[in-house]
């Protein structure tokens, strides 16, 4: 096993890690979004937008389990560092999805007439915790340093990772639904796409000029025209989307799924851009993954745990996926 | 204002305490579901699949409730106790990372199929599902047991510059504690889940509702409660016997036990005061808990007077334990009485409805009590002999962790309230549904034929 050298498991981890948050944020992102842009409109409309992400909230947010786990036990230091700065906003994270996760519910059991309390517990829930999340990641990249600037700036990148998942969650309503609530989801993720350019110009901009590093990382060459293909393809496919969105719906429901499959592209490309930026610091400018990284002995226990584990999670979650395929109808309880 | 160390214990009891309700419904009720599930696979008769549906539900919400609020202690390790990873990150890392792998993917991806996928799957794997769940809430109370135990017993070790290393997984896993704490908790969550179904059932019946579903499950409840009660007092004796050899000191608070003596009393009840090292108006029992810790009637119990500096506070694990006690023998005696009359009469009297649905939550409150014993016991250490709790804080200020401790609080009142509610009116919903409802899907090619019978489940 001489390839499991303590460097290689610290960057495996850190790989690991990373990708943990990645599908959080795409998964739980757009269930979150779903939440936040829950149309208030109609108890139908409400009744399909959540019966659409029943099955997957649960599994969804474990992987925020995951990526903080990971976190904990592959670099503890980090962890500590973090989320001791983080104290605050993760705490009203936690309360958002606390609030979330009981509505979900709790709409489907109380009485009628309570409902709809439970709906907009729900609602206050998914945007309280997508904004902390955004809050979280602002300060995060100011270096988990707390002022005017890194405050004004992280509460701006709260409401970018608000758009953001707003986006997804409609582009995974369009796929799940049909009619007139297909229809006002391609209105919301179109506005929501907005924002979310907007916001992802502003932190690319940003960024490097309160990060030397990262501009060191975008601009020195060779890499930097490697790098470049990366905010090309995220633009590009914000084009793409537009114009998806300008021709949906389409007769037998052709292409419903494509402004997913693109949320998907650009919530990959922007997070390889961030996390790019950052490497190899785990805490920005103050702790590499390496310094950071807790016992080899440890890691290797944990990683032939979950190179066994990973594809069977990987499997059983298809199945899931299968067999809720297609457009979300009334879910009942059995 | 308070310090941050005690406010930081607070907080993580006031959040352990809320979140280990909950699974501790979901521990044995997922088995409940898979035992309802097959029989109706296997009669096909509607009857069954009325008690799954409805505790289901229940499944459902008492699920969610408790994933919610178990995110919350994956942040409580860093944000409040960053020593705690800083010293045996080493040896609880992997722990906490195979339950995420192996049990909180599992139940969670199950619970979709399980709760939603009765029409969309094969029947199968519906049942398959509802068995994976069980698998996995089991799996993970296995993983997080392992860890605890090790934090009272720890075993397969060695500590190099004040930070632990693994040296044999196995001594680890199966420290000397974890087969007791193990299936103690097991049972306890059997206990409360009997004492749930039968409360619930009961209040149905006592409303009026002549459903044979919940007859069924009062009567299973009961009957199992039954057998279970006098084992949990069993295997709680053995795990009171491994605490001695172990954590003496632990003993020694939860008996009462100021100064070792030969032939100790059985404290039933006293004020302890620490102040004068001694019990005020104890309620004794001469030479019994000799009798019952070493089986000699002047046996030697160690006490709190050997462990200077390093032994728990007296008073909350002495009334924690008997509170634990008490709740165990009043079950006992409430399990053998209704399932006496049950098996004699067939139904119950309305004084045994009232008092079953009075212990609904009894459960609750014994776990709690038992887990109070067994972690306030284990103070001043975190990780016992290894780890001081004051030496794992966090560096947050106080009002910090103040400020989140309220909103915690007042969160978890407000559902605690809504999710005993909303069980009861679940139940208050199920009395008024009159008939098996035939336009509901998944019942399987006789259903015509049980129409008649379905009618009355």
């Amino acid at each position: 096993m001489s390839l499991l050298t303590a460097e290689n498991l610290a960057l495996v981890f850190a790989g690991l890690t990373a990708l943990a948050v990645l599908l959080y944020a795409i998964l739980d992102g757009y269930d979150l979004g779903v939440g936040i842009t829950l149309p208030m409109q109609q108890e139908a409309w409400r009744d399909t937008a959540i019966a659409s992400i029943g099955p997957f909230w649960d599994a969804n947010e474990t992987w925020l389990v995951l990526a903080v786990g990971l976190l904990l036990v592959a670099f503890p230091a980090a962890h500590s560092a973090i989320l001791h700065a983080l104290y605050l906003p993760a705490a009203l994270l936690l309360i958002g999805l606390i609030l979330r996760g009981v509505a979900f519910d709790f709409r489907a059991k109380v009485k009628p007439e309570r409902k709809i309390r439970w709906d907009r517990t729900f609602k206050f829930g998914s945007l309280l915790a997508t904004f902390s999340q955004g809050f979280m990641l602002g300060i995060y990249v100011m270096g988990l340093q707390y002022s005017v600037g890194s405050v004004v700036f992280a509460s701006f990148s709260g409401l970018c990772v608000t758009a953001a998942y707003a986006m997804i969650g409609n582009a995974w309503l369009i796929g799940k639904t049909s009619g007139d609530l297909q229809r006002h989801a391609i209105r919301q993720c179109k506005l929501a796409g907005v924002w979310t350019l907007a916001g992802i110009l502003a932190v690319s901009a940003i960024n490097p000029l309160v990060n030397a590093n990262v501009y060191q990382v975008w601009t020195e060459p060779p890499l930097a025209y490697l790098f470049a293909a990366i905010p090309l393809l995220c633009f590009a496919m914000f084009a793409l989307g537009y114009l998806a969105l300008k021709r949906l719906p389409l007769p037998d429901d052709r292409g419903a799924w494509l402004p997913f499959f693109i949320c998907k592209i650009i919530f990959i490309c922007s997070f390889v851009g961030l996390a790019l930026s950052f490497y190899p610091f785990v805490v920005p400018n103050q702790m590499t993954l390496y310094e950071a990284a807790s016992s080899k002995e440890s890691l290797t226990i944990i990683f032939f745990g979950a190179v066994v584990v990973i594809p069977i999670i990987a499997a059983y979650t298809a199945v899931a996926y299968y067999a809720f395929r297609g457009k979300a109808d009334g879910l009942k309880y059995y | 204002m308070l310090d941050t160390l005690l406010l930081s214990r607070i907080q993580f009891a006031a959040n352990i305490s809320f979140h280990i309700l909950f699974p501790t419904i979901t521990i044995a009720l997922g088995w409940l579901l898979v035992y309802f599930k097959i029989r109706f696979d296997l009669s096909q008769h509607p009857v069954w699949m009325r008690a799954y549906r409805f505790w289901v539900k229940v499944f459902a919400l008492t699920f969610a409730l408790g994933v919610v609020s178990g995110i919350t202690m994956s942040f409580q390790f860093g944000t409040n106790w960053p020593g705690f990873m800083e010293t045996v990150g080493n040896i609880a890392g992997p722990l906490l990372a195979y339950e995420i792998l192996t049990a909180f993917f599992l139940e969670a991806t199950m619970l979709g199929i399980m709760l939603f996928g009765f029409n969309k799957v094969p029947r199968w794997l519906h049942t398959l599902a509802t068995l994976l769940v069980a698998l996995g809430t089991t799996l993970s109370a296995f993983w997080i047991l392992v860890l605890n135990s090790w934090m009272q017993t720890p075993a397969g070790f060695e500590m190099r510059d004040g930070v632990a290393h693994a040296t044999d997984w196995l001594a680890i896993i199966f420290n000397p504690s974890f087969p007791y704490r193990f299936s103690h908790m097991l049972l306890a969550s059997a206990l409360t889940v009997c004492f749930l179904v039968a409360g619930i059932s009961a209040y149905r019946l006592y409303r009026g509702d002549n459903k044979k579903a919940p007859r069924l499950t009062l009567k299973t409840a009961l009957f199992t409660a039954a057998v279970l009660a006098p084992t949990q007092a069993f295997v709680g004796d053995l795990h009171g016997l491994n605490t001695l050899e172990h954590q003496p000191q632990k003993i020694a608070a939860m008996e009462g036990i100021w100064h070792t003596e030969q032939g100790a009393p059985l404290v039933l009840f006293a004020i302890p005061d620490a102040e004068t090292q001694t019990n005020r108006f104890a309620l004794e029992i001469p030479k019994l808990a000799s009798l019952i810790l070493t089986h000699d009637l002047n046996g030697e119990l160690k006490g709190i007077n050997e462990f200077p500096g390093a032994h728990p506070p007296v008073a909350p694990v002495f009334y924690s334990f008997r509170v634990m006690v008490g709740i165990g023998v009043l079950m006992l005696a409430v399990a053998w009485w209704c399932s006496l009359r049950l098996y004699r009469k067939g139904e119950l009297s309305p004084l045994q409805y009232k008092v079953l649905i009075g212990m609904s939550f009894s459960g609750w409150l014994a776990t709690l009590a038992g887990w109070y014993v067994t972690e306030i016991g284990r103070q001043p250490y975190l990780v016992y002999g290894v780890l001081k709790t004051s030496d794992a804080v966090t560096t947050v200020v106080s009002e910090q962790v103040a400020l989140t401790l309220i909103m915690y609080l007042a969160l978890y009142v407000v559902l605690l309230l809504a999710y005993v509610k909303t069980l009861f009116w679940l139940a208050k919903r199920a009395i008024e549904v009159e008939e098996y409802d035939l336009s509901l899907p998944g019942l399987p090619e006789q259903k015509a034929k049980l129409a008649n019978e379905g009618a009355e489940a």
